[in-house]
């Protein structure tokens, strides 16, 4: 399959590795910031082939799990406006809130619906015009434009019942968090590829110039995975950490224009609440003054009340690198992802569901 | 106007005399159902393996099938994988209102060729026709009968240490085939559907081997799935590799896209057996030889190692645990 199969070569992959083991000469601590590094670390058994002392941890990079219960509840409520239809991606579904989640709201008759992109959230409100639509607008840089731009075409059309449910969240502001919470030793941090797509390799030269760890983009094949964690050991080795692009072919490092025009026009940056992280100042997204009327934090204000966090649940540590799935003692357990006790087991992309998944053989 | 099944042709009154006699006994009539007996009144003796299952694809016409196909494959399979050799089938829909005549006789075409392709008869079936919203247009359900031959003793608790894993040909073609056709994913692709009976098979596969250990159409859940129900049941563990895994290209591409893996994807015509390590090649040598298998392959081994638990080796030389399917990816694709 063509540019898929170049990027999970085996023999390039072999080669990489040789490189990396002839490179590292000192325990390191990387962070793959990105849910989706870490499903390729852990389903192509990369840890495997990195030398002993190379550790690799997950990070927040999981747009799912890191909703913070208090929203996840909101959303929930929002779900019992009358006559309004709740349009969501697919994970969102299953994720525990305080008391209930939006598949059980579904089950209780809330008309909840999957949807793929905004585009199809638009197409519902086209064809329910005299019914609310709300899209849930979870996501990091690499969603907010397609919802900026459905909140445009919206305005454009005149279609009144459109309405954002703003969780988007950024990047560079949460790893600043990480960094200066101190909790864990990093060396290194592969970077997120889709969000860098967006916003480029600049938004990340603060991390090796105030913190002096290495950075490197990374792509979500195993190939891109090898190379980044290559130029990572380089950069250390070598006590030069800088912003490196492991992901030519998807990131610049001006990042994409017309994506970040249409982000900045739509949004405005608010602090925001990430779960295990608490508030983080200018990391969330919220929609400007003037598209209020598609706002829907503005349009139904909502008290979902007092949260509950489930006892136990390590998402919160597993989500600031502290502790691995493993760790866990609901995991494998009680905890699994049909029956998921925290959001990480939830999301393709959390730590556990990949740890569950497709964990070393023999173990978690 | 097109012609359309009514609450009446479900009344058990005159028009459904008339869509039993034109729609069903014209063409899938034989001296059991011909009766229109209350029951169909069977002479069997010996070992009995007896199935049934429901069926409620959508849509109904998929690349490479349609839900008459499914039905009798399904049903055909679930009889096959025992060991057993399917002879009788029961046929029982449920119709929406308003459903078009011509999609139910070609439904019933389609039943009726897959029967006979199969060589099994349906001697006993039943029409209800229901308000319209009780159900999505059609759902059907069949049961099966058939012989298990002495000495055939196929169950998922039979693997042992040593045993070679052998799947029928490239897996998800099925699931991936209906995908693309559910409204708002729309592929323009050429996935076919790998529904097809495998009685044919399972009886050539017998004759070269009696003692097949275990034997499993990979459905709902696909492959991962089936390996897994193996490991649990006999208590071993199941080591296969990735690069000898039959995939189709296409269907590779389309999984890609939409995050899925291959080896959960449901498959209707399609077996994975389990067979001791020295009756290994020459069962897949006879597999090889019948068109429905000609890719057939040895993706692993049965261990000691590791119970209950499915570790794959990947193309990298690493491995990973391979899960059964959790949640329900793809609603009714069967």
């Amino acid at each position: 399959m063509r540019f898929v199969d170049e990027y999970r070569d085996p023999e390039l992959a072999k080669k990489l590795v040789e490189r990396i083991h002839r490179r590292s000469t000192m325990p390191i601590s990387l962070m793959e910031f990105c849910g989706g590094h870490t499903v390729t670390v852990v389903k192509y058994g990369l840890r495997q082939l990195v030398p002993a002392t190379v550790k690799m941890m997950s990070g927040p990079g999981c747009p799912v799990c890191v909703t913070d219960n208090s929203d996840l509840d909101s959303a929930i409520a929002l779900t019992k406006l009358p006559g309004v239809i709740i349009c969501t991606f697919g994970d969102m579904l299953k994720v525990p809130g305080s008391f209930s989640s939006l598949q059980q709201a579904k089950a209780e008759g809330s008309d909840i619906r999957i949807v793929y992109s905004t585009i199809d959230a638009l197409e519902i409100a086209r064809r329910n015009p005299s019914r609310p639509v709300i899209f849930i607008g979870i996501g990091f840089e690499t969603t907010a434009p397609t919802i900026a731009a459905s909140v445009l075409q919206a305005e454009k059309e005149g279609i009144r019942n459109y309405h954002v449910f703003s969780l988007g969240k950024l990047c560079p502001p949460v790893i600043k968090a990480l960094l200066d919470k101190g909790e864990v030793r990093l060396d290194g941090i592969i970077c997120p590829g889709h969000v860098s797509a967006i916003i480029g390799s600049h938004p990340y030269d603060f991390i090796p110039r105030d913190y002096g760890i290495a950075c490197a983009i990374s792509g979500f094949e195993p190939l891109d995975v090898l190379l980044c964690v290559d130029m990572l050991i380089a950069q250390i080795e070598s006590c030069q950490p800088r912003v490196e692009i492991a992901y030519r072919r998807g990131v610049r490092a001006e990042g994409n224009r017309q994506a970040l025009e249409l982000m900045d026009v739509v949004f405005e940056a608010c602090e925001a609440r990430w779960r295990g992280i608490g508030v983080v100042p200018h990391s969330g997204l919220k929609l400007r003054k003037r598209y209020e009327r598609f706002d829907a934090d503005r349009v139904f204000p909502i008290d979902p009340g007092p949260t509950h966090e489930p006892k136990g649940c390590l998402c919160g540590e597993i989500l600031r690198g502290v502790k691995r799935p493993t760790d866990c003692k609901l995991f494998r357990q009680v905890c699994s992802p049909e029956h998921p006790v925290g959001p990480c087991m939830v999301s393709y992309e959390g730590a556990c569901s990949a740890y569950y998944l497709y964990g070393d053989a023999g173990g978690g | 106007m097109e012609d359309k099944v009514l609450l009446a042709h479900g009344s058990g009154g005159k028009l459904s005399h008339d869509l039993v006699e034109k729609s069903f006994l014209a063409k899938l009539g034989n001296p059991w159902l011909n009766m229109l007996d209350d029951s169909a009144i069977l002479e069997l003796s010996g070992r009995i393996a007896f199935t049934t299952d429901s069926y409620v694809v959508s849509p109904l016409f998929f690349p490479g099938g349609d839900i008459g196909r499914l039905a009798v494959c399904g049903t055909v399979n679930d009889l096959a994988m025992s060991g057993a050799r399917p002879i009788y089938l029961s046929l029982s829909l449920i119709i929406e209102e308003g459903f078009p005549l011509s999609d139910l006789d070609k439904i019933v075409v389609s039943v009726q060729r897959t029967a006979k392709e199969a060589g099994v008869k349906v001697v006993t079936g039943d029409t209800k026709v229901v308000n319209r919203g009780s159900v999505d247009k059609l759902f059907i359900n069949t049961a099966g009968v058939g012989f298990i031959p002495p000495g055939v003793n196929i169950a998922g608790s039979n693997a042992q240490p040593g045993d070679c894993i052998i799947v029928s040909g490239p897996v998800g073609n099925h699931g991936m085939a209906v995908m693309s056709q559910r409204e708002g994913l729309e592929f323009s692709s050429l996935i076919e559907s790998d529904c097809a009976p495998l009685n044919g098979l399972v009886g050539d596969m017998l004759k070269v081997c009696s003692s097949i250990h275990c034997l499993r159409d990979p459905t709902r859940g696909g492959l991962a799935t089936s390996l897994n129900e193996f490991a649990r049941q006999s208590q071993v563990g199941i080591i296969i590799e990735e690069a000898k895994i039959p995939v189709c290209q296409e269907v590779r591409a389309m999984c890609e896209l939409l995050g899925l893996d291959p080896l959960h994807i449901a498959n209707e015509g399609r077996l994975v057996a389990i067979v001791a390590g020295d009756d290994a090649e020459s069962v897949l040598a006879k597999m090889r030889q019948n068109p429905r298998s000609r890719n057939a392959n040895i993706i692993g081994q049965a261990t000691a190692e590791h119970p209950g638990r499915v570790v794959m080796t990947t193309s990298f030389g690493t491995s990973r645990l391979i899960d059964m399917l959790v949640g329900d990816l793809l609603p009714r694709i069967c």
